[in-house]
């Protein structure tokens, strides 16, 4: 069989490869996409901690006693230079030893952390709460495009058709909208593979059709295709000796280098990253959110070598719906909580500290006695880098309703 | 059919509000569907009120209209011939027998899935003939090392095809003989692992099951339903221990509940392994409990498990520590959060914090006897919670396993869950944002009945809103619907399943992979994203072109008479009914490629925009 069994029980995903000669495709006339030149756009990746990682044992505030008291079989040991330990970031806070390849990154101030950050709400629904940080309204069901996209929107003079991108099969909430944004495949081959006239003719099907949803994918369809294969050719491997975890994740952030690499107008891109749920053998510095970690820290450090100077462009943050319970349940596993973590790697962080204030973890200062509580909304952070490391001219359009006041930004921009 | 299932008020249509309806439904659609009604808006107008005498309220669409709908909807897609059949014994009789899939013989289909073995046995013969390589090497004797080293071996030959892919596709899909001849060795070398007896042979003929199944089972409503619960119930095969109860989950727990009450159905997922395991009930524990349960001897809960339990096929002397019990010291809400927001209630559905934390204690002691030998229901007592919960104001109190019971009668005839239920249903049979007053019919339905699905689901088919205009073709179709569409619609012989189940897991829908609780979404912008349209497209011309490897198509006999081949194609997979926009650039693409194969005709019709829709 032409695809290992294998490989589609693994990951489930897309693992695309045929045998069949195949014809060297796509002839037609590729009206060549405007792609800005002179001054390279700015451009930001979200990557999505989809099932709520545990900021706790990811940034571990091992200066914490309660830490301690609350995970007895889950909490990561206190610094010691050794491997097995906390990964000491400034004598209060340190990195899960799984991330280690972070390290070198956060003390040459590419790298910072907002601790006790998220959404406001108090919903602890995997769904409501990756919806409510993707849509940018949190508490509000009804807004309906995403706030990256509406980024987007407010973009001055923004002209490529693929200014936008997700890694995967669908568009997420977080880049649907009314700006143009394409889904695609975060690795294979990516063409329409038949002859030129039927091609043409799946193309204009797409373009003249009246229902609105396909024709929206369609044109995604055929412009991401254009924009892969301008992306592709020599541009494959990874740059500068980065060696990207062969995961899901590994393959989506190389796919995001080549598009960055490639020039050809990408603002944001989105990457998906999940199973991050762990309420059983969570483990500590073994275990499930361990070999998670490990997989981030690989992919995130491969991210930033292969791009080299060109990192000086890009931002990456993390988000993900909601921490997780401050105590260990019954499992070596935690529960759905509230406040958490996020990472900011790339040019323009002003890295090497970790940012927030720090609201304890004695009981009453736990939320809803039992949860991290949160000292920054995860809005704040993104309007600092949207505005100064993005130049976004009107936060209000991207999240409205929320009262932004550049005076409660926590300067992590330089 | 019992004379209260007929819609009040809406069973004879004359003529001329039938036309005024249509008219009407005509301004309320989105203008896709405007040019395709106004097609046929005259003729549907004319016959609906004499063509379905019987409690159908069929008003707008035409006959032919309303079975495509039937076989789009209640059913994987028409196959060549069902317009007819279905036409000659009557929508209504089709739709009866659907309800009633017992009546109706399926032995083609038994006997394509008899030499699939795994998906008779039970978990403890699965987990006996197909233990993980780990079991397997410990069962032969392997030392810790030996099993590591074959383990890290595994991975080298794994990482490798994965380079050699890469290697592949630098070479724009070409390999050198020497890639070529590395490749067919290592994927031999996998298969062969997998073909001889790993777990990965329970899942494949799973997946294979399921879309014989889709394609050609007779039991269609009965599989779309199973395909339905299953994703509102949903589990993962790929978590731990997983992969070895789905097959019992689908057949013992999912299928025969479909046309059932839901409280059985409900129960039956939160007594299944797969589900206790999945969402972690079975390590779930009074703190208190946990305590107690340490103070004996483990030698002690040994014994009691062997007495109590099924005599495991395994013996005694095979077993190995139950891993669980170490880890069962405290409470775990994973499941009774689910319970609340994902299978019953809804997350709109009024509960708080506090009550997750009191289902969770009241379902305490709700777990597995023997979960890598035998993994069947068990009570302990030892692990329950005592004391009084609360749950939405109610007091349940003092019963053990009880309390979970009891928990369950309180969430399965609760309005918000009639109404989460409705809802759920309608959005996957109706439309992606389903019309209110449908989804009130169908809880009220539900209310009533006590929880009857097969009263729902008719409650549902006998609603106007059902056969509405605006819904007709309403829906993208899911991958999987798309697939199994396609080779229904294509007469096409599936020999071999797995290469559709691919074409299914690269469109975005992994079967039995879904990692959320949550299942897979039923709307449409999860499923029509630039990345997957490519793979519908690829997936239409491949199979069209009779490229997909163990799937037999013949070309269809009228595309090679005397008939447009264009107006054959379109006729007979998409009822005749396109845009104009298609027409034209369907044409077009014809008149500039005269040696245009019929089947790459017929994969452009099948990748159209219009067949996306169901």
């Amino acid at each position: 069989m032409s695809i290992s069994r294998r490989v589609f029980i693994k990951d489930g995903a897309v693992a695309v490869l045929g045998f069949s000669a195949l014809p060297s495709f796509l002839t037609r006339a590729v009206a060549s996409t405007p792609s800005p030149t002179g001054s390279d756009p700015r451009v930001l990746v979200v990557l999505f901690q989809r099932g709520a990682v545990d900021g706790l044992n990811t940034v571990v505030p091992f200066r914490e006693s309660s830490y301690y008291r609350l995970r007895p079989s889950i909490a990561i040991p206190r610094p010691t230079g050794r491997p097995d330990a906390a990964l000491d970031l400034d004598g209060f806070f340190g990195l899960h030893p799984s991330l280690s390849p972070l390290l070198p990154l956060y003390r040459g101030g590419d790298l910072a952390v907002v601790h006790a950050t998220g959404s406001p709400d108090g919903t602890r629904s995997h769904f409501d709460a990756q919806d409510y940080m993707e849509s940018g309204t949190p508490g509000v069901k009804s807004t309906e495009d995403g706030w990256l996209n509406r980024h987007l929107q407010t973009r001055p003079g923004s002209e490529s058709p693929v200014q936008g991108v997700a890694l995967g099969t669908s568009l997420p909430r977080i880049l649907r909208g009314a700006a143009p944004a394409v889904a695609v495949p975060e690795g294979g081959r990516f063409e329409v593979r038949a002859g030129d006239a039927a091609a043409d003719g799946l193309e204009a099907m797409y373009a003249g059709t009246l229902d609105e949803a396909l024709r929206g994918a369609g044109r995604g369809t055929f412009e991401a295709i254009d924009m892969l294969r301008r992306a592709a050719p020599g541009n494959r491997a990874a740059e500068h000796g980065a060696a990207y975890p062969r995961s899901r994740l590994g393959r989506s952030l190389q796919q995001t280098a080549r598009i960055i690499r490639a020039n050809v107008g990408l603002e944001v891109a989105f990457v998906d990253s999940g199973g991050w749920d762990h309420h059983v053998n969570e483990g500590g510095v073994e275990g499930l959110l361990a070999n998670q970690l490990r997989d981030l820290g690989l992919g995130l450090a491969a991210f930033h070598r292969d791009l080299g100077d060109r990192m000086g462009r890009v931002t990456l943050v993390t988000l993900s719906e909601f921490g997780r319970t401050a105590a260990e349940n019954g499992n070596r596993g935690t529960d759905h909580g509230h406040g958490n973590c996020m990472l900011l790697l790339g040019g323009g962080i002003r890295g090497g500290k970790v940012y927030g204030r720090w609201p304890g973890l004695e009981p009453e200062q736990l939320y809803d006695g039992r949860d991290l509580g949160l000292t920054t909304d995860f809005r704040t952070v993104l309007g600092e880098v949207l505005v100064r490391g993005l130049g976004s001219p009107d936060l209000g359009d991207v999240f409205p309703g929320f009262g932004h006041n550049p005076k409660g930004w926590l300067g992590l921009m330089t | 059919m019992p004379q209260s299932l007929r819609p009040q008020g809406t069973g004879a249509v004359s003529p001329r509000n039938a036309l005024a309806s249509a008219l009407l439904a005509l301004a309320l659609l989105p203008p896709a569907a405007v040019e395709v009604a106004a097609q046929s808006v005259a003729v549907s107008a004319i016959s609906s009120a004499t063509r379905f005498p019987g409690g159908l309220p069929i008003a707008d669409l035409s006959e032919d209209e309303a079975i495509l709908h039937a076989l789009n909807r209640l059913a994987f897609g028409p196959r060549p011939g069902d317009l007819e059949r279905v036409r000659q014994m009557g929508l209504e009789r089709w739709i009866r027998q659907q309800l009633d899939p017992e009546s109706l013989p399926d032995d083609p289909v038994s006997r394509r899935l008899e030499p699939l073995t795994t998906l008779r046995m039970s978990p403890a013969e699965l987990l006996e003939r197909y233990p993980s390589p780990q079991a397997a090497a410990r069962r032969a004797g392997l030392s810790r090392d030996a099993v590591q080293q074959q383990a890290e071996a595994r991975q080298e030959l794994r990482e490798e095809l994965e380079a050699l892919r890469e290697r592949v596709e630098g070479m724009g899909g070409m390999p050198d003989a020497e890639t070529r001849r590395r490749l067919r060795e290592l994927r031999q070398g996998m298969d062969g692992e997998s073909m001889g007896g790993g777990p990965q042979t329970i899942q494949m003929e799973l997946v294979q099951a399921k879309l014989i199944r889709a394609i050609e089972s007779e039991r269609q409503l009965a599989e779309v339903l199973t395909d339905f619960w299953f994703n509102h119930f949903n589990v993962n095969a790929a978590k731990g221990s997983t992969r070895w109860l789905v097959t019992s989950y689908e057949r013992d727990v999912i299928r025969p509940n479909v046309l059932g009450r839901f409280r059985t159905l409900v129960g039956a997922t939160a007594r299944s392994p797969a589900m206790l395991f999945y969402l972690d009930n079975w390590l779930s524990a009074d703190p208190g409990g946990a305590e107690r349960l340490e103070g004996r001897s483990a030698a002690r809960a040994r014994v009691r498990v062997l007495r109590g339990g099924r005599p495991s096929i395994l013996g005694g002397e095979r077993r190995v520590p139950d891993q669980g019990r170490a880890m069962r010291r405290g409470l775990n809400e994973n499941y009774a959060r689910e319970l609340l927001e994902l299978h019953t209630l809804g997350v709109e559905g009024g509960y708080t914090q506090a009550d997750i934390v009191e289902v969770a204690r009241a379902f305490t002691g709700w777990t597995l006897r023997a979960p890598r030998q035998d993994p069947g229901f068990l009570f302990d007592a030892r692990l329950h919670a005592p004391g009084v919960k609360t749950i939405l104001g109610r007091s349940i109190r003092g019963g053990g396993q009880a309390e979970g019971d009891a928990v369950l009668d309180l969430l399965a005839s609760h309005p918000a869950t009639a109404s989460f239920i409705a809802t759920k249903l309608a959005r996957r049979f109706v439309a992606d944002d389903p019309p209110e007053a449908l989804v009130r019919r169908m809880a009220r339905r539900f209310l009533d009945t006590d929880g009857d699905l097969r009263a729902v689901v008719e409650a549902m088919v006998y609603a106007p809103e059902f056969w509405a205009r605006e819904v007709f073709r309403a829906k993208v179709k899911r991958p999987f619907e798309l697939v199994a569409s396609t080779a229904r619609a294509l007469g096409a012989d599936v020999l071999v399943a797995m290469p559709l189940v691919q074409w299914t897991a690269r469109m975005g829908e992994s079967l039995y992979l879904c990692e959320p609780p949550t299942g897979y979404p039923d709307l449409a912008e999860g499923w029509v994203g630039s990345g997957a349209l490519l793979h519908r497209l690829n997936f239409a011309l491949e199979i069209a072109e009779g490229r997909t490897r163990g799937v037999r198509v013949r070309e269809p006999a009228e595309l090679r008479g005397g008939a447009d081949p264009l107006d054959a194609a379109l006729a007979r997979f998409v009822g005749g009914q396109v845009s104009a926009g298609t027409r034209k650039a369907l044409e077009e693409r014809m008149g500039s490629d005269a040696g245009m194969r019929p089947n790459t005709i017929v994969g452009l019709v099948l990748g159209a925009p219009e067949f996306q829709r169901r």
